[in-house]
């Protein structure tokens, strides 16, 4: 690749950040205008992504990499095949849409330059995450789509409903960034190789490794996550919180499809065992019966949408892993039919919504003279979502049942079932949010209907047209999409045949049954609703419910945990504290063999005798004591003794200081104490005190046999000896530990006297502020 | 003489800990006082005992010779023993406001900033 394009790669990953930056402030400047600014950023990452369509479809891939973190040996790489380019001309080609929609739907918003900041971060790490080639990469970006996906849905962060959702997706998302982040490692771990090329390159690597089972189950975990699968569906309809333009980008077009591309992108790797051509149909068919059932209950557009999203991205999941290049080719075609008539469908809800005040499909009616570009626009997408011929939603289609035909038995009927009913499923909600709300008698909605600006009608008709021209132009659309995608997923070269026109055969005969079907669920989805109402019930129970019971458990858990360890008793905290010390001195000292060994009978004279036993007894005195007088005056006896002792010990300084504080100690304590008026004596009973005195002896003990062995070690005395040698010449003292005070410390003694003084001001202060009225004596 | 002071230091550290572990508020500040002792003497000891011999240098020489006390645990300790005693004076003032405005000495009886039997904390998102 030449450097030239190399750069404009660059830069289009990077632009995305940089406007996210400057978004805020432009907007603010240009009011809307600022969206057809921004809306260049996406655009000049898709003209980059279409200047490489023709090498990648030429069989080429396009690597590159730059240093990143090269210590860890982390590099940003980039790895575009068909695969990742088809799913980065989707992220840059709709981002620029959803650009210039949300510049008209966030019309007058306050926060509308965060609003888009964070939709284009949101851009930035989407489209990271499919050119990602290193491992360390795919996971940062992966998470920061989560990231940004919490904002988003939490926008509208003053409502509570916003932000529980925001919430649920970051947990759910989240957990699955984590399993990822531990599969890619387990990956890494059985094929020695930290990119997906180095895994693609040699895929029966990971397959005969023992660590295949773990790695898989990790990246399942994460897939289903991400993509919504059960029984992890219930986030992505309830990020419908969002505001529409979210929506339509992220949860139906591109981030809840990370999932579907991690998938395809390991297929070659991971994919052709029994357990993935068993653990992805079940889990994705499941994924679209409850998906679909679950679309035709609600009466609200945009939960219809976001329902059949879910089922989608099942019938994705369930055709990555059938395990033939057919049904590969099926999703591929599907994916991208699906990004965009739903993206198109959802701005449409959104257009809905903003111009009439409602998206309640029963309040909606006759809107096709009053919004007639909307109305063109809806149909066209919804044509496509139904499946009707000349449409992307058509050859979709047709391979998923040219895919499941192929193959005979039991479990390929069951999954063609499946795959019938959730089309469906498609074909019903396809009209009834692209065609019902225009036809019929016009109702009474909150505000009167009138077609958007162009800013809202753009994107949806931009991509209704493109879903009618890559059907129309099916040559040149497989040629430079869908077939370098195809062989990217399946691994093999594959050439995709379907014609956008009506033939007979068995695939088009399921068609016609399917649309037959869905018409007819389309017709009785207001009786069906009644019925489903009453088997789900009040909708009470569920993973979502499951969800809040969680987050409740949790709070309750750390509650519980706190008022065990933050319990607001000083004397379990000190207790605490007390035992810990001892443990930590004692346990290693006897594990590690490092117990001093037995001093020598001690050569004391007889006034250093006495001045210990001075110091014991005033210990003892001030432990046993019963009156106040006599703790005061035992308390004093003990320092005088340590005063007396430093003097014998060549430390007259020390033994002054010493004199003078005890004194200060003495007769403040003494002033203080017939002010408290209480007693000194100890209240504990007896088990207490033995409890205690364990612990007290303990730590004596401890600090007694530390000393030893420190003392029994040899000395440096290399710093003393810099100060001895020093204190004269240096900083002409004579006493070198006045000097070592005042002048190499000095700044330490400086702080000393700061922390005196405070401690005076602290002291007059509490003494000053006494505050009568106050409940006293309360016992 | 280290021998001798290491057991007398665990003495100190034993009478400290025990009355720290009282649950009277004027105990433990007795107890913080002998604490603070415990680990002043824990520097010197640790820093080695020379009997008599104060770390001053002759006032006709440059440089300390001979032997002397060793005059870094002895700065550390004035350091120590100056903030320790406002660190009790503090604390015993603390001691004697708390005690007019609550009216007990008893650590188990001031729950005024935790309260016992906390409501759960909200909830909700």
């Amino acid at each position: 690749m030449q450097s030239g394009s190399e750069t404009a790669l660059l830069i289009g990953l990077a632009l995305p950040f940089a406007g996210a930056a400057v978004a805020p402030w432009l907007m603010r400047r240009m009011g809307d205008r600022g969206a057809w600014l921004l809306a260049l950023i996406p655009l000049f990452a898709f003209t980059v992504f279409v200047s490489l369509v023709s090498t990648v479809a030429s069989g080429t891939s396009v690597r590159g990499e730059v240093s990143w973190i090269p210590s860890l040996g982390v590099t940003l790489a980039w790895y575009l095949d068909g695969l990742s380019t088809a799913f980065a001309l989707l992220i840059s080609g709709i981002g620029t849409l959803i650009v210039l929609y949300s510049g008209g739907y966030l019309h007058g918003h306050p926060q509308h330059g965060r609003f888009m900041s964070y939709l284009l971060l949101f851009m930035g790490a989407m489209q990271g995450l499919v050119v990602a080639d290193n491992f360390m990469m795919l996971f940062v970006f992966w998470e920061l789509t989560s990231i940004a996906s919490f904002l988003l849905i939490g926008f509208d962060h003053e409502r509570e409903a916003s932000r529980r959702a925001a919430l649920q997706a970051l947990v759910v998302t989240g957990l699955g960034g984590l399993a990822l982040l531990a599969g890619l490692v387990v990956i890494g771990m059985a094929t020695t190789t930290d990119t997906l090329s180095g895994l693609l390159a040699q895929p029966e690597g990971l397959r005969g490794s023992e660590l295949y089972l773990p790695a898989l189950l990790l990246i399942l975990l994460a897939a289903f996550t991400k993509s919504a699968q059960l029984p992890f569906h219930f986030w992505l309809p309830n990020a419908m919180q969002a505001p529409t333009p979210v929506s339509a980008y992220l949860h139906s077009a591109t981030m809840v499809k990370a999932g579907v591309y991690l998938l395809m992108r390991l297929n070659p790797a991971m994919g052709e065992t029994a357990i993935w051509e068993t653990v992805l149909p079940l889990f994705g068919g499941a994924t679209l019966l409850v998906g679909s059932v679950l679309a035709l209950r609600q009466t609200d557009l945009k939960l219809m949408l976001a329902y059949t999203t879910v089922g989608s991205l099942g019938l994705l999941v369930m055709l990555t892993g059938f395990g033939s290049d057919l049904a590969v080719s099926a999703a591929v075609l599907y994916l991208i039919a699906h990004a965009l008539f739903k993206g198109a469908l959802f701005m449409v809800v959104g257009i809905l919504d903003h111009e009439t005040g409602s998206r309640d499909t029963r309040d909606l009616g006759g809107l096709r003279k009053a919004m007639p570009i909307t109305f063109a626009a809806a149909i066209g997408a919804a044509l496509s979502m139904a499946g009707i011929p000349l449409f992307t939603g058509f050859l979709a289609k047709e391979a998923i049942y040219e895919a499941l035909t192929h193959d005979s038995g039991g479990w390929p009927l069951l999954i063609l079932l499946v795959a019938i009913l959730g089309n469906a499923t498609m074909v019903a909600i396809g009209f009834a949010v692209g065609l019902r709300p225009f036809i019929g008698r016009q109702r009474e909605t909150p505000k009167h209907p009138h077609e958007g600006p162009a800013l809202l009608w753009l994107g949806p008709v931009v991509l209704a047209i493109t879903g009618l021209l890559a059907a129309l132009l099916y040559g040149l659309f497989y040629r430079t999409i869908a077939d370098p995608m195809t062989t990217a997923v399946a691994g093999s070269a594959f050439a995709n045949a379907i014609s956008p026109l009506p033939h007979v055969s068995l695939a088009f005969g399921l068609s016609l049954v399917t649309l037959a079907v869905g018409l007819v669920l389309y017709a009785a989805q207001a009786r069906l609703r009644g019925g489903l109402a009453s088997v789900f019930g009040a909708g009470n129970w569920g993973p979502d419910r499951g969800f809040d019971h969680v987050v409740a458990g949790l709070v309750r858990l750390s509650a519980a945990v706190l008022r065990i360890v933050q319990n607001g008793r000083l004397d379990v905290y000190i207790t605490i504290a007390f035992i810990t010390t001892a443990v930590v001195l004692l346990v290693p000292m006897v594990i590690y063999s490092e117990l001093p060994s037995m001093p020598p009978f001690p050569a004391l004279q007889l006034h250093e005798w006495t001045l210990v036993v001075v110091a014991l007894v005033g210990l003892y005195s001030v432990v046993r004591t019963r009156n106040r007088l006599t703790a005061i005056v035992s308390l004093g006896i003990q320092g005088f003794a340590v005063a007396v002792l430093f003097v014998l010990m060549g430390a007259p300084d020390l033994s002054f200081t010493q004199f003078m504080v005890e004194t200060l100690s003495v007769i403040v304590l003494a002033l203080t104490m017939t002010r408290l008026h209480l007693s000194p004596t100890d209240h504990r009973p007896w088990n207490e005190r033995l409890f205690d005195g364990s612990i007290a002896i303990a730590c004596g003990v401890a600090f007694t046999l530390l000393l030893l062995r420190v003392t029994q070690n040899p000395f440096d005395a290399s710093l003393s000896e810099f100060f001895n040698a020093n204190a004269r010449i240096i900083a002409h003292g004579r006493n070198v530990v006045n000097v070592i005070i005042v002048d190499f410390r000095a700044l330490d003694t400086l702080g000393e006297i700061a922390v005196v003084a405070v401690t005076g001001l602290v002291i007059l202060a509490l003494l000053r502020i006494a505050t009568p009225g106050r409940i006293r004596g309360r016992s | 003489m280290e021998a001798v002071m290491s057991l007398l230091v665990g003495c100190f550290f034993a009478a400290g800990v025990y009355l720290m572990l009282s649950k009277a508020i004027i105990r433990i500040l007795i107890g913080i006082v002998l604490f603070g002792n415990a680990v002043n003497l824990l520097i010197f000891t640790a820093g080695r005992i020379t009997r008599e011999a104060p770390p001053v240098i002759a006032p006709d020489m440059d440089r300390l010779t001979g032997i002397a006390a060793n005059p870094l645990p002895q700065a550390l300790i004035l350091t120590a023993i100056v903030i320790s005693f406002s660190f009790f004076a503090f604390l015993l003032v603390l001691a004697l406001r708390t005690y007019q405005e609550l009216g007990s000495d008893n650590t188990v009886q001031m729950r005024v900033a935790e309260p016992e039997g906390d409501t759960l904390p909200p909830l909700g998102y």
